[in-house]
């Protein structure tokens, strides 16, 4: 029994990660409707960016703070830059745009900074949390942090103007634009604050799984698993999806004979389908009903 | 977030309706085609035959994702586990069982079409992105399952198996590279002449209503399940020929050259190409072979980003793909015909 609640704080806790990125995902998937493949890289840069300003002697949160700008900036920009022009465009064309963007931005990271793993600082410690050896002060931090930016979504998206803007835009273009909605700007601002979020998920997981440029790699495998599972139109199920592919992964590795590390990745996606083959909208997703 | 349950969405369909005409290309040009790719190996050397070869495999691959997507509107991430289950099919029969190896493609597309066909199954009840993130899945599970312990003994583990490059048969005097180069192109016609003929018969017509619209499909009386499990079969039936013929022409097959990269180049590979235009795949697979070279040559540490914008571009330029020529070029000529 000890070691099965064990198992589940350490899945809590990697799901943490998964959970932050997952918000991230659902956040531009509200906005252009698509999962977007460069997600993990853009995050990637942005953890780079603060890295860099606390290399040059910047403090922790000025650091947060001005990288939060930068990725809200940036995430606008390329929106305006690179997507916009493919609005028109079939939507497979904007995914090969994505793996695109995913290619550039990886391969500049690696030129500027190079592959070498890097340590990235925790402002919240890495003691032991409340005597428990599973979850240090940082996991509990991230936490955190990923629960505030799900209540800030939660009050945005329910009780601001532009919250309801932007969930119009994503539902039902047309007729947004009837009752006057910048919809083309409703994406951007997606784009933009999809890209703050990420970077946050990007500068907390950095202090666990190492700083460089392939490092959001895996998790933004599980990024999208978690927040498929929960729903992709669902801020709330994507955190707990995040959560729940954590618990699923270290059960799996703990109590399936012959599961090794390898192993985790496609067993956990296995489980992720069945759910999904139950239930085709995710946990927590509103099934989308079609009219011919 | 909860809102009202009833969401009415009438959206475009994710991927866009090409007519079965506009899916190919006519006799003349066809005919053109295949004359250059008669000729061309004889002037060239035998490492660009090899290239030549593996074109024409990354096509066939190409063009079972085609079918399966600018066809009946499925999309995978997945090709690349079919890819595998092809390559290991061939290289264990060759190997351990000395069968022929031309024999072994036909056992390879069939074990891929029921492999296909079963995952079909499951993935009915999935579209869109859930669809990709399952058959993604199977791209990442798949170089883990043959690097399991209990398959060692057929699958050679991590290290892989090498196979060995077949002669030219009758004593034909050619060298190796280009009898395989001519053996595998006259299987790409052949299944290309199949593809196209699927898509201009009643299953294929099937596939392209469900496609533009599955309601009103299944409403007319196409049986939707058994037309999307059926594309998912023949998709991977084809996919493994290619791979057995891969493996035939790489001469080794090792789990980590089947990964998820193999299936985004062939995604991309059909993009360029053009969703849904048959004779484009030989163009994404080009694309997917000559240009991360071509990016590697104008810069070696930057090529990624290099190729990032050489996709850029293409996609800018021909945001459907190697068909916008097509389109261009028919309408050119109509017009000149007209005048």
């Amino acid at each position: 029994m000890e070691l099965f609640t064990n198992q589940i704080l350490a899945g809590i806790s990697t799901g943490a990660i998964y959970a932050c990125m997952a918000l991230a995902v659902v956040m531009i998937y509200q906005a252009i409707d698509h999962l977007n493949f460069a997600q993990g890289e853009m995050a990637m840069f942005s953890t780079f960016i603060s890295w860099q300003m606390m290399q040059w002697g910047v403090p922790y949160w000025l650091a947060f703070v001005l990288t939060l700008i930068f990725s809200f900036i940036a995430g606008i920009a390329i929106e305006r830059v690179l997507f916009k022009p493919l609005a028109k465009a079939p939507i497979l064309t904007n995914v090969a745009g994505f793996i695109a963007l995913y290619s550039i931005i990886n391969s500049c990271a690696g030129l500027i900074w190079d592959f070498t793993i890097k340590q990235y600082p925790t402002p919240f410690g890495s003691a032991p949390f409340l005597g428990s050896q599973l979850i240090s002060t940082h996991q509990a931090g991230m936490i955190g942090i990923t629960l505030l930016m799900l209540l800030g979504l939660f009050f945005f998206f329910q009780y601001t103007r532009m919250g309801l803007a932007m969930r119009a835009a994503a539902a039902m273009p047309e007729s947004a634009r009837l009752v006057g909605i910048n919809t083309s700007w409703m994406i951007a601002l997606g784009w933009g604050m999809a890209a703050a979020i990420g970077s946050v998920a990007g500068m907390m997981i950095a202090p666990v799984v190492f700083l460089e440029p392939n490092m959001m790699l895996g998790v933004l495998i599980y990024g999208f698993a978690a927040a498929v599972l929960g729903g992709l139109t669902s801020p709330f199920g994507a955190v707990v999806g995040g959560f729940l592919v954590g618990i699923f992964e270290n059960l799996v590795g703990t109590y399936i004979p012959g599961v090794g590390n390898e192993l985790k990745l496609p067993i956990a996606l296995a489980l992720i389908i069945t759910v999904l083959v139950i239930k085709p909208a995710g946990l927590f997703g509103r099934p989308i009903v079609k009219r011919v | 977030m909860s809102a009202a349950i009833e969401d009415v969405v009438t959206e475009a369909p994710a991927v866009e309706a090409v007519p079965k005409r506009a899916m190919t290309l006519g006799s003349g040009t066809s005919l053109v085609v295949v004359l250059l790719l008669l000729v061309v190996p004889l002037l060239v050397k035998n490492f660009i035959i090899f290239q030549m070869t593996m074109l024409l495999i990354y096509g066939l691959a190409v063009l079972a994702l085609n079918i399966l997507t600018g066809g009946s509107g499925q999309f995978s991430l997945g090709q690349s586990a079919f890819y595998a289950i092809g390559a290991y099919t061939s290289a264990i029969l060759m190997e351990h069982f000395d069968v022929n190896y031309a024999l072994t493609l036909p056992i390879a597309g069939v074990l891929c079409f029921g492999a296909g066909f079963l995952f079909g199954q499951p993935a009915l009840r999935l579209s869109g992105v859930y669809l990709a993130l399952a058959t993604f899945a199977l791209a990442t599970a798949m170089p883990q399952l043959l690097k399991l312990g209990y398959f060692e003994k057929w699958t050679g583990g991590v290290q892989g198996l090498v196979v060995t490059k077949p002669d030219a048969p009758f004593g034909l005097p050619m060298s190796q590279d280009m009898w395989l180069y001519y053996f595998t192109l006259v299987v790409t016609i052949a299944i290309y002449v199949f593809s196209v003929n699927l898509l201009r018969s009643r299953s294929g017509r099937a596939f392209m209503a469900i496609r533009d619209n599955e309601i009103a499909a299944s409403a007319m009386g196409v049986d939707v399940a058994l037309y999307k499990t059926l594309a998912f079969g023949v998709s991977a039936g084809i996919t493994g020929v290619a791979g057995g013929l891969g493996a035939i022409t790489v001469q080794f097959v090792a789990p980590d050259s089947y990964t998820i990269t193999l299936a985004i180049s062939l995604f991309l590979g059909m993009v360029v190409g053009g969703v849904g235009w048959l004779p484009g795949s030989i163009i994404g697979s080009a694309f997917i072979i000559f240009v991360p070279n071509i990016a590697e040559g104008i810069s070696k540490g930057l090529s990624g980003a290099v190729f990032g914008v050489l996709l850029f571009l293409v996609i800018y330029l021909v945001p459907h793909g190697a068909r916008q020529f097509a389109m261009v070029a028919h309408n050119l000529i109509g017009k000149v015909r007209r005048n």
